[in-house]
């Protein structure tokens, strides 16, 4: 094979359901999983949730999304999830055959442990989908 | 998120300093320690084995290692470590949370753990403790953990949440 791209280092195009629930991490999750879909073709769906344990609402939490995508020209799909988050995630990529679930999770205690956040331990723990966790 | 602690306060514990003798013969001192033993420190976590790292602490690199000790060692932490011939061998701490509360992290070189070092350290931080005015310390620790939470719970530590990866335990002073 000839060309720039090999094969080898071409990483493989996905269909990708990232979870933002309004953490740091899970904005850092946004930007860096834009940057892999940017390089790699993956074709990303953006689900807000709220998460009980940040203090954010929906819809602040779409506006923080729709302005991070703008920044950089990328274009995702956004929808909004009721009910119980980690749940929802695992039977919507599963339903959906989404190929990668990515979360950010595992903020540190001022102490310096890594703490998973609960919905983040349930997509763990039950997805049948590959998951990526940014931390 | 508020946390649970037990009803009733734990007895005294013992304070620093102390000479103790573990259960191989070896002669201890524990005492409290502040950012002058830094260097020391680092060298102790240099030879931490990294298998026994839990919940990303201690670090594995000098330079993380130093960052993590400069928090850890603050004017508003309490520390404690039991040295043997001059050298740390543990290393126990107890860092203020948003709340006030205060949470208890504790760390023996390979060679001294199974040798009653990390109850002698864990009381005298505690004992430390009582003698600052805290009042509520936690911790968490990774279910699979039997030796840290058989450690635990041999002080008076009570488990308070278990529905996640790590247990949370809890004591009042």
């Amino acid at each position: 094979m000839s060309g720039i791209f090999d094969g080898s280092s071409l990483p493989d195009r996905m269909h990708v359901l990232l979870g933002v629930g309004g953490s740091e991490l899970s904005y850092l999750a946004l930007e860096e999983t834009i940057s892999r879909a940017e390089e790699a073709g993956d074709e990303l769906t953006v689900a807000i949730f709220a998460n009980e344990e940040v203090d954010a609402a929906p819809d602040a939490i779409e506006a923080e999304v729709t302005e991070t995508l703008a920044a950089s020209s990328f274009e995702a799909t956004i929808r909004h999830i009721e009910g119980n988050p980690g749940s929802e995630l695992v039977s919507i990529a599963d339903r959906e055959s989404f190929d990668r679930i990515v979360l950010g999770s595992g903020k540190r205690s001022t102490l310096g442990k890594i703490q998973l956040g609960s919905i983040a331990e349930f997509v763990l723990l039950n997805a049948q989908t590959p998951v990526t966790l940014i931390r | 998120m508020t946390r649970r602690y037990p009803d009733d306060p734990a007895d005294a514990f013992p304070r620093p300093p102390r000479s103790v003798t573990d259960g191989q013969g070896r002669t201890l001192s524990i005492d409290v320690i502040d950012t002058s033993s830094t260097e020391a420190l680092v060298g102790m976590y240099e030879r931490f084995d990294p298998a026994h790292r839990a919940q990303g602490i201690p670090p594995v690199r000098e330079q993380a290692i130093e960052r993590w000790l400069e928090t850890i060692l603050d004017a508003d932490c309490l520390n404690v470590a039991a040295r043997h011939q001059g050298d740390p061998i543990g290393h126990a701490t107890l860092v203020p949370d948003n709340e006030g509360d205060y949470e208890l992290a504790i760390f023996v070189l390979s060679e001294y753990q199974g040798a009653g070092v990390g109850t002698m350290l864990l009381e005298t931080l505690l004992g430390h403790a009582q003698e600052t005015g805290i009042e509520h310390v936690w911790l968490t620790v990774e279910r699979w953990n039997n030796p840290a939470i058989a450690l635990y719970q041999r002080v008076g530590f009570e488990t308070t949440n278990s529905e996640r990866f790590e247990i949370e335990m809890s004591i009042r002073l």
